[in-house]
């Protein structure tokens, strides 16, 4: 007859299994320190490019002058410098992403790729296409003040999408991210401070928080 | 306690059966390497309890080709969950009720 301990040692190695096999794990909590480092960055140079294009006195500020009004070719490139910057923050900040991940895999003996990395990547990316495209139609139509918010809340509802095969507090990181889009989108002109919050501050905090948590000096060992 | 034992379902005595069951309680469709890959075992080891377990049609079997390699993937039947709670039910009844 089986022993006691037998069973018990069955109904972990069960859950452990369900685990393993319906979350991707691995997960590192130092890629989001690192991508949010690269996301505040990305907004300083935003910021030193045209500071005055930025924060309420654009669209409610009493002493608002027609002269603070970008118009025509710095318009222009104005947006143009932003994308670019925006794409190349998030080309770098998908690269240390990706690093940290491998690397806790790696450690942690857990597979790079299989179908439910897979599947958490197209839960990601369904949203955050949608949100992509739904931009493109803002900027096209000149909504340009909602583009900030909406990138918020499209990146929110990827998360939470994709929270179903991966670490569970990647939920709570997305319903965040969604309140702060929400609340952006009503007092507009703070777009790029937003940015920075959603992308920057919270990626960092959740991003230690969660290595901490998983990673942290005295969970190497295991 | 005879009562208890009883319950245990005798198919998922072998602890890579519990684990094939418990990939695909949590999983859709689940193909052969990633079962293989997510259990540790060999081929041959993971291929003789698949059969086991498609016997008592536990599971089902889909075989088609991804480009020109054969790919087979495998589902929980209903059957097949509500047989693995019950044991699972019956292996923490055990563990409550023994001293």
């Amino acid at each position: 007859m089986a022993s006691q301990n037998e069973h018990i040692e069955h109904l972990r190695e069960i859950r452990s299994i369900m685990e393993r096999s319906s979350q991707f794990l691995s997960l590192s909590g130092l890629s989001g320190v690192f991508a949010g480092i690269v996301a505040l960055f990305g907004a300083l140079v935003v910021y030193l490019y045209q500071y005055d294009f930025y924060f309420g006195r654009y669209y409610h500020g009493g002493v608002f002058l027609q002269e603070d009004l970008l118009t025509g070719e710095a318009l222009r490139n104005f947006y143009v410098f932003t994308l670019l910057t925006g794409a190349i923050v998030l080309v770098v900040a998908l690269g240390f992403v990706v690093y940290f991940t491998n690397r806790n895999a790696r450690r942690k003996r857990l597979p790079r790729w299989n179908t439910t990395v897979r599947r958490m990547l197209i839960n990601l990316i369904i949203p955050l296409a949608a949100g992509g495209m739904f931009c493109l139609a803002l900027l096209y139509h000149g909504l340009f003040y909602l583009v900030a918010p909406v990138t918020l809340i499209f990146y929110g509802l990827a998360l939470v999408n994709a929270s179903k095969y991966t670490l569970r507090d990647i939920r709570y990181l997305g319903l965040l991210e969604i309140a702060l889009g929400l609340a952006a989108s009503i007092w507009v002109g703070y777009g790029l401070i937003v940015w920075a919050i959603g992308f920057g501050l919270l990626h960092i905090g959740y991003g230690l928080a969660m290595y901490l948590k998983y990673e942290g000096p005295d969970k190497q060992a295991q | 306690m005879k009562d208890l034992i009883n319950k245990l379902n005798k198919h998922f005595e072998s602890r890579v059966r519990l684990g094939v069951m418990s990939v695909l309680m949590v999983n859709d469709w689940v193909d052969f390497s990633t079962l293989k890959e997510a259990l540790d075992i060999t081929d041959g080891n993971l291929a003789s309890h698949i059969k086991a377990l498609e016997g008592v049609r536990y599971i089902e079997v889909k075989k088609q080709f991804l480009g020109r390699k054969p790919n087979t993937s495998y589902r929980a039947t209903l059957e097949g969950r509500t047989a693995f709670e019950d044991h699972l039910k019956a292996l923490e009844k055990l563990i409550n009720t023994t001293p």
